[in-house]
């Protein structure tokens, strides 16, 4: 009867489950069903050579009435001494191969089962970055550092390994959507960071919370709101800005999970993006064209004030080179320079000199030749004009 | 087989009906529940009760015994949990809206309590949340919106917690944290919330190139200065010298540059030409 046992077992696993003793007999029940490939208990009765037969009962095998279990043990006994044997037709279950002195695999087989059971579920491995918790009954006992660890077999002892000192890091918004945020400015800013953290106290991590990951990414969400509600657009668009929101964020977020007792600790908040919302960049981008026009109008001006300074300096210097010169030989020095001017003026010109006083100018008709287009008279008028304005030292 | 069980057919069953009974009167409890013992209805005993500052191994999780059939074990959640709201808008004293959305975190203290009034956490969750929206809206409707923005810098948030927690503890239920989650510009406050970035941002555009131009002028200016005081020390020494020699530049360059010479008339009396008639 090798079958017995493991339906028994069966039939126990399930009461354990339950906790009823009706759940662990109906357990047994189709325990012993499934594996004769039978149901006493479903198929109507019908007489013996008439009706439809089923072709996996054994010939012979034909009064049916409910079974109960005493029953469905009889009827597996006589057919264990009747079949059997190969080629038998529908002859229920296959023999297990037995061991050379004729004795059974099975108690071998228990053994080897129980052995690795033992070993699968007592002996515990905890990788370098993990640590395990041990509970007995569902009750704490310890928790397992890095290394092989013994513990109960399972069902006394349970061990849950979790990662500790990896770091986690959590994409707040995940993907690429417009995250916006409001500022102390009423402005709105488009956010994208990440948090980064781990488990520092594996109980409290464990037993504190219903759901510590969600708990982590809410309380950033919180924290990062009121840090950025605290600060203006420009802090937040701005570096020196975005460093104190990180350490802020960093702080408010630990100072709330530790009043939860999670056991996380925040390893750090990197804003990974801070930009203005996509709809008024373009006028954000107004402002640095802006910018960037002050700045070349500055440059100019700076540049001609450094031309003007330097040919005022020029020309001072030049003046009083000259005027020191002049201080030496005033009346000389003033006649040559005179001349000199004079003569550039009047060789690079026309000229003409008219004799005296209240005779008619002389239109020069070379000159109206040359430039037909222009007004004679009034060229004649000017160049008279300009010598008696002029050339008069 | 058949023999064995013929045999030893009481036993058997005796220590089953044992391991059954023994099975149903074991109740296991982890670290993460506590379990109200209801006899028939009646809660007698709570397993694993939260209790602040008890370290873990010594809260009474494990196993424990009840008495079959009589006992019911209804198990509730040890932890902290969540209840979280539905975005709410919320109007400031300033008529402005705002969208809010809150969580709050709550533990179960007396479990015996929350079993006789609402049962199940699930349910203390379902009456929690029209509570925290009331007092939330509440709350934050006296402020204006420039301190909605800031509501956890006051005492918003924690009048809010203990107004929850006043209204939770009927149900055994204690309110560790409120907390506001997200609070957005309802979308035609957003629009506006744009175009006024957006003036805001042409305004600053167009102030920055005026001064820009300004900062221009003023460096024209002290330039032009500075070339003044430059040429008023160097020329201010001999005025008289300083017109003549600055004549004499200036008819160089307005006569001898010309592309097209100009025609000058001179009158003998011209200082030039005074000795063109010969003395």
């Amino acid at each position: 009867m090798r079958t017995i046992g493991g339906a028994l077992a069966r039939g126990a696993l399930a009461m354990a489950g339950r906790r009823s003793p009706w759940g662990g007999g109906e357990d047994k029940g189709s325990g012993s069903g499934d594996e004769s490939g039978e149901d006493g208990g479903q198929q109507p009765p019908s007489d013996p050579g008439r009706g439809p037969r089923n072709p996996w009962l054994p010939p012979g095998d034909n009064t049916r009435r409910s079974a109960n279990i005493e029953d469905i043990f009889k009827a597996r006994e006589q057919r264990k001494t009747g079949g059997g044997g190969p080629g038998r037709p529908g002859g229920g279950m296959p023999r297990m191969p037995s061991r050379p002195d004729g004795k059974s695999w099975l108690p071998l087989m228990i053994g080897a089962a129980a052995l690795l059971w033992l070993g699968v579920s007592s002996v515990h491995m905890v990788g370098p970055k993990e640590e395990g918790t041990v509970t007995t009954f569902g009750k704490y006992a310890r928790t397992i550092g890095p290394g092989i660890s013994l513990t109960l077999p399972w069902p006394i002892q349970a061990v849950q390994v979790n990662d500790v000192t990896s770091i986690q890091r959590y994409a707040i918004p995940e993907g690429e959507g417009e995250k916006l945020m409001l500022t102390s400015d009423q402005n709105l800013v488009d956010l994208s960071y990440l948090v980064r953290w781990n488990i520092k106290n594996l109980r409290d991590y464990r037993f504190r919370l219903a759901d510590p990951e969600e708990t982590v990414r809410e309380v950033a969400e919180a924290a990062m709101r009121s840090t950025l509600a605290e600060i203006t657009l420009d802090d937040a668009l701005s570096g020196a800005g975005r460093a104190r929101a990180e350490q802020g964020v960093r702080e408010r977020m630990q100072r709330i999970l530790d009043a939860y007792q999670s056991g996380v600790a925040v390893q750090g908040v990197e804003i990974k993006k801070a930009d203005p919302p996509t709809k008024v960049i373009g006028a954000f981008q107004q402002v640095t064209a802006a910018q960037q026009d002050a700045e070349r109008d500055r440059s100019n001006a700076r540049a001609w004030a450094q031309q003007l300074l330097a040919r005022a300096q020029g020309d001072a210097a030049a003046f009083d080179k000259v005027y020191a010169e002049y201080r030496l030989a005033p009346e000389v020095t003033r006649r040559r320079m005179y001349y000199e001017t004079m003569e550039r003026v009047l060789s690079n010109n026309e000229k003409v000199i008219v004799e005296s006083n209240g005779v008619t100018p002389y239109l020069p008709l070379s000159e109206v030749r040359r430039r037909p287009v222009a007004p004679a008279p009034a060229d004649a008028t000017a160049a008279a004009q300009a010598p008696s304005a002029g050339v008069t030292p | 087989m058949n023999t064995i069980w013929q045999k030893y057919k009481g036993p058997l069953i005796a220590a089953a009906v044992i391991l059954v009974a023994l099975l149903s009167s074991v109740v296991i409890v982890p670290e993460s529940q506590q379990a109200v013992v209801l006899r028939f209805g009646e809660p007698v005993r709570v397993i694993n009760r939260y209790r602040p500052n008890v370290d873990y191994g010594k809260t009474g999780a494990g196993l424990s015994l009840r008495i079959p059939f009589a006992e019911r074990v209804e198990r509730i959640d040890k932890r902290l949990l969540s209840v979280d709201m539905q975005p709410q808008q919320v109007l400031s004293t300033d008529q402005l809206r705002l969208n809010v959305d809150a969580y709050a975190r709550f533990r179960i203290i007396d479990p015996v309590r929350m079993v006789r009034t609402a049962g199940t956490p699930e349910r203390v969750k379902e009456q929690l949340e029209p509570i925290l929206t009331s007092e939330l809206r509440q709350e934050l409707g006296k402020r204006t919106f420039q301190s909605l923005l800031t509501a956890e810098r006051g005492r918003a948030m924690a009048n809010i917690r203990d107004g929850l927690d006043k209204e939770a503890r009927e149900y055994g239920v204690q309110v560790v944290d409120v907390r506001i989650k997200r609070a957005d510009l309802p979308d035609g406050a957003l629009e506006s919330a744009f175009t006024r970035m957006q003036a805001a941002r042409e305004q600053e555009a167009t102030t920055i190139r005026a001064q820009g131009q300004k900062q221009a002028q003023i460096i024209r200016a002290e330039a032009e200065a500075e070339a003044a005081k430059t040429y008023a020390a160097a020329f201010g020494k001999d005025a008289d010298f300083y017109d003549f020699y600055r004549a004499m530049q200036s008819y160089d360059y307005a006569f001898t540059n010309g592309e097209h010479g100009t025609t000058l008339v001179l009158s003998p009396d011209n200082s030039y030409l005074k000795e063109f008639r010969g003395r």
